[in-house]
């Protein structure tokens, strides 16, 4: 087990994520699962359940003190949030459910407004299928086309080749920061650069790339940037989607109701100024309050000593894995995210997942929705274990025994 | 080779996930019941005999003689093939009547390992047993 070169003292923030203190079937719990989503500090329950027992109240139009107070945080959330990833003001961040619904959002709004016959929205054959499906959802309805932008053997996308894709037709360029699958981090400021260069837009989704490191969506240059709260150490069912203001300005509301409005009459509607044009309906109000103590814990973390800590998690699990008989490494990109990938010659995925389970084990098996890369591998999935912060080396250890006790099993 | 239903019951299944004390004695009596089915043949693994919404491939095929069903089945992955083996065990073998009167949650709730992966959507447990129901409607 290597010493960690940093001073950043992992059994301190383990403290601060009660969930990791319990046994599952007799074993001590060993979370890596984070690509799927991320445990809560002790923080963001607190801040649920504090607005649940002391500010519960609609926002932006009671009369009365508790609304204000709701209304209040709730707003001062989106600045938190703004902050967080130096978006330009808080009225470019619109709340929504996660990832998928930001990218449903700019793919319904964006895409309907400006995708005519003949056009093209570039994907990579990395991506999730949420920032895949709702482009061809699109697509269909204007008569354009998705194209892949190819990947190559180590899970790196051909720049070559996306270079040659890129011409007048390419509308839309949509690629993730970090692929799930993966865990490649992808060039997107290169490929940001390139495809403004032809007038084409770029959606970045954050989702898996937001909980590792600082980002700045004004320095990458982003048109779009999607992520979920879930991923950050919040609540399920927040999400951002921060866009640049012309954009957002020109873009046509998603869904209709309240919020959204400005003034309703059946002789015709006006809409509300960003963000609440995005906002249709009560919003997760707690979500997003829960969602900016996940920010304001992060802030109080030694963020370069958190990313160095998962940088070394990952490079002794690969050294670890490289010593197994029959393993495979999916995923060798020069540049990855805290996720290893890999297969056991002769074992299914899922009898690998169910075993781990047995020992206390938590990783993910399957396609993690990314159905064609799998292709791509010909394989039907993976087995991903996903490392956060709060993950030991030990943990790294129990998965390798673990493993090892798998290959005893079914070999 | 034994036949599942007939010289492999469901209780003799009950008795002896009962009487291991270990995790892994369990799943490697598991994954010596599926080794133990019935080679599938390779004209059976064709898409319609496919069970949709596993994690691993599932595959079922039927027959009916003398008034009773007889399944086959096979998976790409060892539990869950096993699995599979402790599911014919309840139902292989049985007339159509008898199928739809076994409990089989019941069965599935007297073995605890049972319990916990019958909810397991990745399983593919539940679409057998549903598929198996239908055919025996």
């Amino acid at each position: 087990m290597p010493a960690s070169h940093t001073n950043f003292d992992v059994a301190k923030v383990r403290a601060d994520f009660p969930i990791l203190n319990q046994l599952v079937n007799g074993h001590p719990l060993v979370y890596l699962d984070n690509a799927a989503t991320t445990q809560k500090p002790q923080a963001v329950i607190d801040a649920l359940v504090h607005y649940y027992t002391c500010d519960n109240s609609n926002v932006h139009r009671g009369a009365h003190t508790l609304s204000d107070r709701a209304t209040a945080k709730f707003e001062a959330a989106r600045k938190t949030v703004a902050a967080f990833i130096n978006a330009e003001s808080a009225s470019q961040i619109i709340w929504t459910r996660g990832s998928s619904e930001s990218i449903n959002l700019v793919a319904a709004s964006w895409g309907g407004a400006n995708l005519k016959s003949g056009d093209r929205i570039l994907v990579s054959a990395l991506e999730h299928h949420s920032n895949i499906v709702p482009w061809q959802m699109i697509a269909e309805k204007t008569c354009a086309s998705v194209v892949p932008i190819p990947v190559d053997e180590s899970g790196t996308i051909n720049m070559v080749a996306f270079s040659a894709l890129l011409d007048s037709r390419v509308k839309m360029v949509a690629v993730n920061q970090v692929s799930n699958a993966l865990g490649t981090i992808n060039p997107v400021e290169e490929i940001i650069r390139l495809a403004h260069s032809v007038g084409a837009k770029v959606l970045v989704d954050g989702a898996q790339a937001i909980a590792h490191w600082p980002v700045d969506v004004q320095a990458i240059n982003c048109d779009f940037y999607a992520f979920s709260g879930h991923k950050l150490f919040g609540p399920t069912g927040i999400g951002v989607l921060y866009g640049k203001r012309e954009l957002l300005e020109q873009m046509p509301p998603y869904q209709g109701g309240g919020e959204m409005i400005e003034t309703v009459s059946f002789d015709g509607t006006t809409y509300n100024q960003l963000p609440y044009k995005f906002e249709a309906g009560t919003p997760d109000i707690a979500g997003a309050i829960g969602l900016a103590a996940a920010i304001d814990y992060l802030n109080s973390l030694d963020r370069v000593a958190l990313a160095a800590h998962e940088d070394a998690l990952l490079a002794y699990a690969t050294k670890k894995a490289l010593a197994v008989p029959g393993l495979k490494i999916i995923g060798t990109a020069q540049s990855k995210a805290a996720v290893l990938g890999f297969v056991l010659e002769g074992i299914h995925p899922s009898d690998i997942g169910m075993l781990l389970d047995q020992q206390g084990i938590a990783v993910r098996t399957g396609h993690h929705c990314a159905q064609p890369l799998m292709e791509q591998y010909g394989i039907p999935g993976t087995v991903r274990a996903s490392f956060s912060f709060y993950n030991t080396f030990d943990d790294i250890d129990r998965l390798f025994a673990a493993l090892e006790k798998v290959r005893q099993l079914l070999l | 080779m034994k036949t599942f239903g007939v010289d492999i019951t469901s209780t003799d299944i009950v008795d002896t996930l009962t009487f291991f004390d270990s995790w892994d004695d369990r799943y490697k009596y598991i994954i010596d019941l599926g080794k133990e089915l019935p080679p599938m043949n390779a004209s059976d693994h064709v898409d319609e005999n496919l069970i949709r919404g596993c994690q691993s491939k599932v595959w079922l095929s039927s027959e009916s003689r003398e008034g009773r069903l007889f399944f086959n089945v096979d998976s790409d992955a060892f539990i869950v093939k096993g699995l599979l083996a402790i599911v014919l065990a309840a139902y292989n073998g049985k007339t159509p009547a008898e199928i739809r009167a076994f409990d089989i949650n019941g069965f599935f709730e007297s073995i605890d390992l049972m319990r916990h992966l019958s909810t397991t959507r990745g399983s593919g447990l539940q679409a057998m047993v549903a598929r198996i129901q239908m055919l025996a409607a």
